[in-house]
């Protein structure tokens, strides 16, 4: 008698134990997730803060080129539009900048003094370490997300999951537009 | 797989101060039975003195290393690109920036050094700088945050400093038997001398080799392979990587790598040469990794 009650306590105990190890462990599943998402996010913001001093240094230099400048500052414009959670019209607005951001760098090769120019070199390596940054801030959250998926579809952590009602996320995918090798216009 | 490394590493360290410890007492034990005939004097004198010495390197021993290796810490403005390669790095370890310093030398070449993830630091040599593109720097540098984030740097660091007191204490040794030939004039004191030479040659002979299996048990080759295969995993990357390894194995030792240290080190600094075997190479063959690396 005495044992049968022990050993129900223990398996209780146990279950219990267990329940809280799986909800924490998906709690910080969620929390990865929404931390590297946020790495991104500031990298956008930084970048879209560069982004004014680039085009000012750039107009001096490259007169011709006001549709290309145009369009940088339209898209950036855009990109501080677009509301917090809407995470797929986030990238895809900011990947078409990552775009039109390179052929400015490209048309710096036919504008010597603008490629000399102390402060777009630096601005160069700036925008150049954002970009890297926002690529490697996507690969972490897709790599968390994919953690956080893979815990919502395994068992028991599904279980849990359902009870507390935790939501899939989505990988950023990379749309077939961009898959293309990015066209550099002269 | 990363928890159960940082674990065995954890273990290791600790197994690594324990050798050293017991080699300190049984050096300390000895001296006090010549100097007095009071091994257990000597032996107190000698583990209060490692236990000071660990207090007093242990909270931070990445100063001590970096300065063994003559690197000087640089910061965002001194080389924007290093900086930003190695935060990218850090950002997707998802371990804290670490400091970052730069060594005067030609050879190309690189490491990580550090207790935990949170006092870590990374040193990487001029040579390294100039002869690697941006995506070469990404793989060696995935490489180094890798060493921090599985606990290695706390292994090789540990064996480094105390590698180097071993061989600072064999090195004084050695002095001792010089001086005492010198000394050897007079009749009563030449037992004395005589023991004291067996035992300064028992120091010399031993400990360099326990020097190198202390070294060998915290740089296991295995831990360079596992490194390189999460810098892979970090860079998503791996031709980074080979390259970056190739254009290092063309290239000649570095003037001023401290021997210690070399374990530390992405690639072997002295660049040895041992015809005998490769038992005692800290490093695994650049060939086998570089092999590893391309059926990724």
């Amino acid at each position: 008698m005495n044992l049968t009650w022990i050993i129900i306590i223990v398996i209780v105990v146990l279950l219990v134990a267990l329940y809280i190890t799986i909800y924490n462990s998906l709690q910080k599943a969620k929390v990865y997730t929404d931390e590297s998402w946020s790495q991104i996010d500031v990298q956008l913001k930084r970048r879209n803060d560069l982004i004014p001093n680039l085009v000012e240094t750039t107009k001096g230099y490259a007169k011709h080129e006001k549709e290309t400048l145009e369009n940088v500052v339209q898209l950036r414009n855009q990109l501080t539009h677009i509301p917090s959670g809407d995470r797929a019209e986030t990238m895809k607005v900011s990947n078409q900048l990552s775009d039109s951001l390179k052929t400015i760098f490209a048309l710096s090769e036919n504008y010597p003094d603008l490629k000399a120019n102390q402060n777009f070199s630096e601005l160069q390596e700036e925008l150049t370490n954002t970009e890297n940054k926002i690529s490697y801030a996507r690969q972490l959250y897709n790599s968390s997300a994919a953690l956080y998926d893979q815990k919502l579809l395994t068992f028991p952590s599904n279980i849990i999951a359902k009870i507390h009602g935790f939501m899939k996320v989505d990988y950023l995918q990379t749309s077939e537009a961009e898959k293309e090798v990015p066209k550099v216009k002269f | 797989m990363l928890f159960q490394q940082i674990a065995r590493n954890k273990r290791k360290t600790v197994g690594i101060m324990t050798v050293f410890a017991v080699i300190l007492a049984l050096a300390g034990a000895g001296l006090g039975y010549l100097f007095g005939n009071r091994p257990w004097l000597g032996l107190g004198i000698a583990l209060v003195l490692s236990v000071i010495y660990m207090l007093l390197v242990l909270p931070n021993p990445a100063n001590l290393v970096m300065s063994l290796n003559h690197a000087q810490e640089i910061s965002e403005q001194d080389n924007p690109t290093l900086w930003h390669v190695v935060e990218d790095m850090a950002m997707v370890g998802r371990v804290p920036m670490p400091r970052v310093f730069i060594i005067a030398d030609q050879s190309p070449n690189a490491f990580a050094t550090g207790r935990d993830p949170d006092h870590a630091a990374i040193a990487v040599t001029q040579g390294l700088l100039d002869l690697m593109n941006r995506e070469e720097l990404e793989g060696v540098l995935g490489h180094e945050i890798s060493h921090i984030r599985n606990y290695d740097i706390l292994v090789s660091t540990v064996a480094a400093v105390l590698v180097g007191v071993i061989s600072y204490l064999s090195g004084l040794a050695s002095h001792f038997i010089w001086w005492a030939d010198d000394d050897n004039d007079s009749d009563s004191d030449s037992t004395f001398v005589v023991v004291f030479k067996v035992v300064a040659i028992i120091f010399v002979l031993i400990l360099g080799p326990i020097c190198a299996s202390l070294a060998q048990m915290a740089l296991s080759r295995n831990r360079e392979y596992l490194a390189d295969a999460s810098a892979v995993e970090l860079t998503r990357n791996p031709q980074g990587l080979i390259s970056a390894l190739e254009k290092i194995s063309g290239t000649g030792p570095m003037k001023k790598a401290d021997a210690s240290s070399a374990g530390l080190y992405i690639e072997d600094p002295l660049r040895k040469k041992n015809g005998l075997s490769h038992l005692f190479d800290s490093h695994p063959p650049t060939a086998d990794r570089i092999k590893r690396l391309e059926k990724m």
